[in-house]
């Protein structure tokens, strides 16, 4: 297969000639892509990896000395640093669980027998436009309707849900969860359009049987859909993972991870940028791509296994 | 199905007052903001609020338009943008081509790594970059953001090039090859032009990415006149004692082009959001 039909037919040299341009080819057209990912991704994480055995990099007046794993004690036993592990872990986690309810509600709503074609496309570009609006003008938006004079508060004071006007974004305790419904505004589209994907894949013939076998309608959602879902549930969850720990933008320019919202990419960023204090920012950094690394590991598994 | 009319009746209103809770929920705050940039700056949190009020005007439209700074904001969004999509487009072409069609002994492993990198955390890379970048003499530059956003246009951008030209059968290009065709000029010839609905996707979603990057462009640009329109905004927030209709102005007028975009392409828009999760 590989060195086709047209070899056989030419002179051994010129064979030769070709095979090695065969071989050589592949490389060839993958060179601009390995060239830049060696310059942009491999050589930083090396580098970044390197600045985190370091005390005294970059801006520092003094020569880097090396110190081993000291940054990353000091980082581990750090009070802010902990609390800005648990807010990832908590924005994460709720983001994926809400994003997974949502996008398939919406999707199973979209997907339903009983609404024309029109409706549903009509309904489907407004079910997705949240995904259209780039991270900060989602923050601000966010902070208009959140505002303790914005409309939200009107409307729930109007109600009668809440007895006075609330501080959403700058209540220490209220304000992860309203950062993190903000990220599940701003998210869950993108599960919408992958479970309706999804579910036009699955044969209608699945239905038809288990029809004929008396089962209502939550037997079949609980015993056909979920499990036919089942891997595109869990590859979308482990990416929506790891983009919610990338996510620095929505943090940043909703609270600036102050008022309890600190996440570990803001911690980072201000470490760097804020405190100079790049040996420590290197040792945080680290250990955010060591997290986004092994569910990568789990995500790049799944695929497999959906593979064979 | 054995319903009778009345509980097919039944679940029709059913599913309709959830289609329109469910609008509500994606479509208000989006309505909300394209109603206030409309109003003055002063009763934008007037009590009680209203949707539309007697301060409507374009004021804080005119007041972005005829602003040669923030008007700058956009000119290098769209040229970062079209520059990124070109260059992303045509290296996931000759990359997807060759993981596509030939083998060889580390495929398995650079494609592992080109996968891998969607993973990696901008923040992590952000810190070892403004050195680098600065090293390269290209700090606070149009070409400083454009590499560096290509690294993670280019992974989902390979996957989705790979994926379609696996969908065209081999023989296409082999016909040709016998014919002396070097596989340059099948790529070229035969491959791209039937590949062009794939190409839009790839290029209309790496757009979109290219758009709304906000990390890099804060931190590997100094003056206003490289700033993007995400920057722009933030500056805004900061600059102005929340100056809210223009701002709001300004995040309508940003989000118009992936807006314009989505809807004139949403079929490929869907193809490069599933391209991720969903095997094709």
């Amino acid at each position: 297969m590989v060195a086709g039909t047209a070899g056989e037919t030419q002179e051994p040299a010129s064979f030769m000639r070709e095979h090695t341009k065969r071989k050589f080819l592949p490389y060839a057209y993958l060179s601009p892509t390995l060239l830049l990912l060696a310059v942009l991704t491999v050589v930083p994480i090396v580098t970044v990896f390197l600045y985190s055995l370091f005390d005294n990099v970059i801006v520092n007046p003094n020569p880097p000395v090396f110190v081993g794993l000291e940054n990353y004690e000091e980082v581990l036993t750090h009070r802010k640093f902990r609390a800005a592990v648990s807010n990832t872990l908590y924005f994460a986690l709720a983001s994926v669980i809400v994003h997974f309810i949502i996008g398939l509600s919406f999707a199973l709503l979209l997907n339903s027998r009983l609404l024309s074609a029109n409706v549903k496309a009509f309904f489907r570009v407004i079910y997705i436009l949240p995904w259209v609006f780039t991270a900060s003008i989602i923050a601000i938006l966010w902070r208009l309707l959140m505002n303790p004079h914005g409309v939200i508060n009107f409307v729930l004071l109007e109600v009668g849900l809440i007895p006075e006007l609330l501080e959403w974004l700058s209540d220490r305790k209220l304000a992860i969860h309203s950062v993190t419904f903000i990220n599940i505004w701003s998210g869950y589209p993108f599960y919408l359009v992958s479970f309706l994907a999804g579910l036009q894949g699955i044969p209608d013939d699945l239905y038809e049987a288990g029809r004929v076998d008396g089962a209502n309608a939550w037997q079949l959602f609980w015993h056909i859909t979920l499990p036919q879902l089942r891997p595109i549930i869990i590859s979308l969850a482990l990416l929506d993972f790891i983009w919610t720990i990338h996510q620095f933008t929505l943090v940043w320019m909703t609270t600036g991870g102050g008022r309890n919202t600190e996440v570990l990419s803001t911690y980072t960023y201000k470490a760097a940028f804020s405190s100079y204090d790049y040996s420590e920012a290197s040792a945080t950094a680290m250990v955010i791509l060591a997290i986004c690394t092994l569910v990568a590991i789990f995500y790049v598994r799944s695929q497999r296994m959906a593979d064979e | 199905m054995i319903g009778s009319r009345r509980q097919i009746l039944i679940r029709k209103i059913l599913v309709w007052i959830a289609l329109i809770l469910g609008a509500c929920f994606a479509g208000l705050p989006v309505l909300w903001m394209v109603s206030s940039s409309f109003k003055s700056n002063l009763e934008i949190f007037a009590y009680p609020p209203a949707l539309i009020d007697e301060s409507f005007s374009f004021q804080a439209y005119e007041a972005v338009l005829s602003d040669p700074g923030q008007l700058r904001f956009f000119f290098n969004s769209y040229l970062v943008a079209i520059l990124v999509t070109i260059c992303t487009v045509i290296t996931s072409i000759l990359a997807g081509y060759s993981l596509s069609r030939y083998d060889f002994r580390f495929k398995k492993v650079l494609s592992l790594i080109i996968i891998g990198v969607q993973s990696v955390p901008p923040i992590t890379l952000m810190i070892p970059y403004f050195g680098l970048i600065v090293w390269l003499g290209i700090y606070n530059s149009y070409a400083a953001l454009v590499l560096t956003y290509m690294v993670f246009t280019l992974s989902y951008a390979i996957i989705m090039m790979t994926g379609y030209f696996n969908t065209l059968p081999r023989d296409l290009d082999e016909a040709v090859m016998i014919d002396g065709g070097g596989s340059f000029v099948t790529l070229w010839r035969i491959l791209v032009p039937i590949s062009l609905p794939g190409i839009v996707a790839v290029g209309v979603y790496t757009f979109m990415l290219a758009w709304n990057e906000f990390l890099f462009a804060l931190t590997l640009t100094r003056t206003n006149d490289m700033r993007t329109v995400p920057i722009g905004i933030h500056l805004l927030m900061g600059q102005h004692s929340f100056e809210w209709n223009q701002m709001l102005a300004l995040s309508v007028l940003g989000s118009l082009p992936v807006l314009i975009l989505f809807l004139l392409f949403q079929r490929y828009f869907i193809a490069g959001m599933s391209a991720g999760s969903v095997k094709g």
